[in-house]
């Protein structure tokens, strides 16, 4: 089958010839994916700042797709069902998973204790192979893969096995309160649904930082917030508190994750000599931005083993810090019912549809953010077959 | 590292030490339970607490997938997941780099780290079994330039050549370094 693989940092070969793959479980299922998506989070491994992400490996955690077939255990999903699949590979009956902690599951990831189950995501993400193929194993397949409700578009579909959930998540670790002013570091696909939802939670005031113009433009008019680039500050957090009064923001969300740019002494400690996992530029200005005994809420990735950020000041300001992966299922519900009354189509975000065949091409666009790109869709050729 | 603590520590006995002290000694100790207050939850609503908890390790679960391969697995759990990925196991020097990084706790950089290590090792592997199997490197495919020339072809090229110039400065100094030798 074809199937995206990876060779190292930046270097992204499609495969013609991978084997399939095979139920290897009797909760697996075999699924035909139909839509894929490359997220920021692929983003990481493409940079190479996951440990343990093995040449070889098939990324890819945001997808949809037929059920091919299904293990002698499964009891659910039928073949023939069109699913989308959420990001968190869980089991549904750990105490974390028992608990709606789908993105921390127990069984699921032998490799890292400190990290859940993952589709494509490296072995510290479990080593599963994922979504930027034409087939993938599916385990568990009665616990998270959902049928598309009828009438959801394919495009909607997709983006619920993550960004729509890890948005909406975003915003509600803030705790956002009636009449808060919400800050997003982030104008990325996850930034921009954490935007969106702020208002969902009462926001009186959703302010959007990036240095990518395009980006900030779509975030007025999709996620109806006030946009600035950091570009034309000369220091981002004294931006935010003179712009909240002197008292700072009520919620910072720091949706950007260590590959963040804006200071050249984190670059150089993080993405130069690796004595930190990227940058953490986003959270040191989240953690500086917010008022005291605020919240910052984290859904930027960072990897191990460690980052800088001043701990010092959140002790001193009494800030809470709630962040986790999200978890996509126990948000589905809601968030369907959102997509189907129209109160967001969260599809508006995806600007290219790119053939599988061209997965490489797909990686640096998004990397480089060439051509206005904010979220590109993989299909693959198998899509419409049968 | 035979004696240390850890290694010397009777395992799975966290619930029977808890359950022992809720039986006898929290009743002797003045103020126990007073304050607790379910509702000082900073998880909810992420997290619906229901005390499972507590149940440790002692949950229902799925059989075990057949390991019919090599995993590793953080020796922060006592064995492999009853389920896992099966893509790529370790292979060649960098598999016995990864072993070894396995051997430490996630809360190590030398866990990471050697990890890290590991993925630029395993890198070269794949160049080399490249070349047996007669793929030759194709960056402009591989590495994006394609998509750069076709979006961003400016600053493309002047990166491009920025790079060459570069390596010519770099390979004539190495010339006169030799020369004067
Ligand atoms: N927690 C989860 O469950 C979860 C799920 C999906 C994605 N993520 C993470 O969310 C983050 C964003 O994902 P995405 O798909 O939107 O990625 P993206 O790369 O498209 O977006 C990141 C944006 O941040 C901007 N940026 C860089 N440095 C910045 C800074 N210092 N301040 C403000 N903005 C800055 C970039 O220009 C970019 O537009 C990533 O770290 C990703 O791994 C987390
Ligand atoms: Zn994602
Ligand atoms: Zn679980």
């Amino acid at each position: 089958m074809l199937a995206m693989n990876f060779r190292g940092p930046r270097q992204i070969r499609l495969d013609r010839n991978k084997p399939e793959p095979e139920i290897k479980h009797p909760y697996d299922a075999i699924v035909r994916v139909t839509r894929s998506l490359i997220c920021g989070s692929d983003l990481h491994l493409y940079h190479g700042r996951v440990p343990d992400t093995r040449v070889g490996m098939t990324f890819g955690h945001e997808f949809t797709g037929v059920v091919e077939a299904v293990g002698s255990g499964v009891q659910k999903l039928n073949v023939g069902d069109h699913v989308l699949v959420p990001f968190n590979v869980a089991c549904g009956s750990c105490p974390h998973c028992k608990q709606e902690l789908y993105g921390n599951c127990n069984e699921s990831n032998p490799q890292a204790t400190a990290v859940g189950g993952f589709f494509g995501y490296a072995h510290t993400g479990g080593g599963y192979d994922g979504g930027q193929a034409e087939y993938v194993r599916v385990p568990y397949a009665d616990v998270s893969p959902t049928k598309i409700p009828e009438g959801m578009d394919l495009e909607n579909a997709v983006l619920l096995t993550d960004v729509v959930p890890t948005g909406y998540q975003a915003a509600e670790q803030g705790g956002i309160q009636k009449g808060d002013t919400v800050v997003v570091f982030g104008a990325g696909p996850v930034g921009l649904m954490a935007a969106r939802f702020a208002w969902f939670f009462g926001a009186a005031r959703v302010i959007v930082i990036d240095h990518v113009d395009y980006r900030l433009e779509f975030a007025r008019k999709f996620a109806f917030a006030e946009a600035y680039n950091y570009r034309d500050m000369k220091d981002p957090v004294l931006f935010v508190k003179k712009a909240t009064d002197y008292f700072g923001a009520d919620v910072c969300i720091d949706a950007v994750g260590c590959d963040a740019s804006g200071s050249l002494l984190q670059d150089i400690t993080g993405k130069g000599l690796l004595l930190q996992a990227g940058s953490a530029t986003a959270l040191h200005w989240a953690i500086n931005s917010v008022k005291k005994g605020g919240i910052v809420s984290i859904i930027g990735v960072y990897g191990p083993p460690w980052n800088l950020a001043p701990i010092g000041s959140l002790m001193n300001k009494g800030i809470t810090i709630r962040a986790n992966q999200a978890s996509v299922k126990r948000l589905l519900p809601k968030l369907i019912d959102h997509i189907m009354s129209g109160r967001i189509n969260p599809k508006e975000m995806i600007t290219h549809r790119i053939p599988l065949e061209d997965v490489s091409d797909a990686y640096r666009m998004f990397s480089s953010k060439l051509d206005h790109i904010i979220k590109p869709l993989l299909i693959p050729p198998r899509a419409h077959a049968a | 590292m035979q004696n240390e603590l850890e290694n010397t520590i009777a395992e799975f006995q966290d619930r029977i030490i808890a359950d022992r002290n809720l039986d006898t000694r929290t009743k002797d100790i003045p103020g126990w339970g007073m304050d607790a207050d379910p509702e000082n939850d900073p998880t909810y609503p992420m997290k619906h607490w229901n005390g499972a908890d507590h149940e440790r390790l002692n949950y229902e679960k799925a059989p075990q997938q057949p390991i019919d391969m090599e995993v590793l697995h953080s020796v922060e759990r006592p064995g492999i997941t009853r389920v896992f990925g099966n893509s790529t196991p370790p292979s060649g020097l960098s598999g016995a780099v990864r072993r070894y990084a396995y051997q430490f706790s996630e809360a190590t950089a030398t866990h990471w780290m050697t990890l890290i290590l590991a993925d630029r090792i395993n890198v070269i592997e794949g160049k080399l079994s490249d070349l047996t199997h007669g793929i030759l490197p194709n960056p402009w495919i591989e590495r994006g330039w394609r998509a750069e020339w076709k979006h961003n072809r400016p600053a493309f090229i002047s990166k491009a050549a920025t790079t060459a110039l570069l390596i010519t400065a770099g390979l004539l100094l190495l010339k006169k370094k030799n020369k004067r030798k």
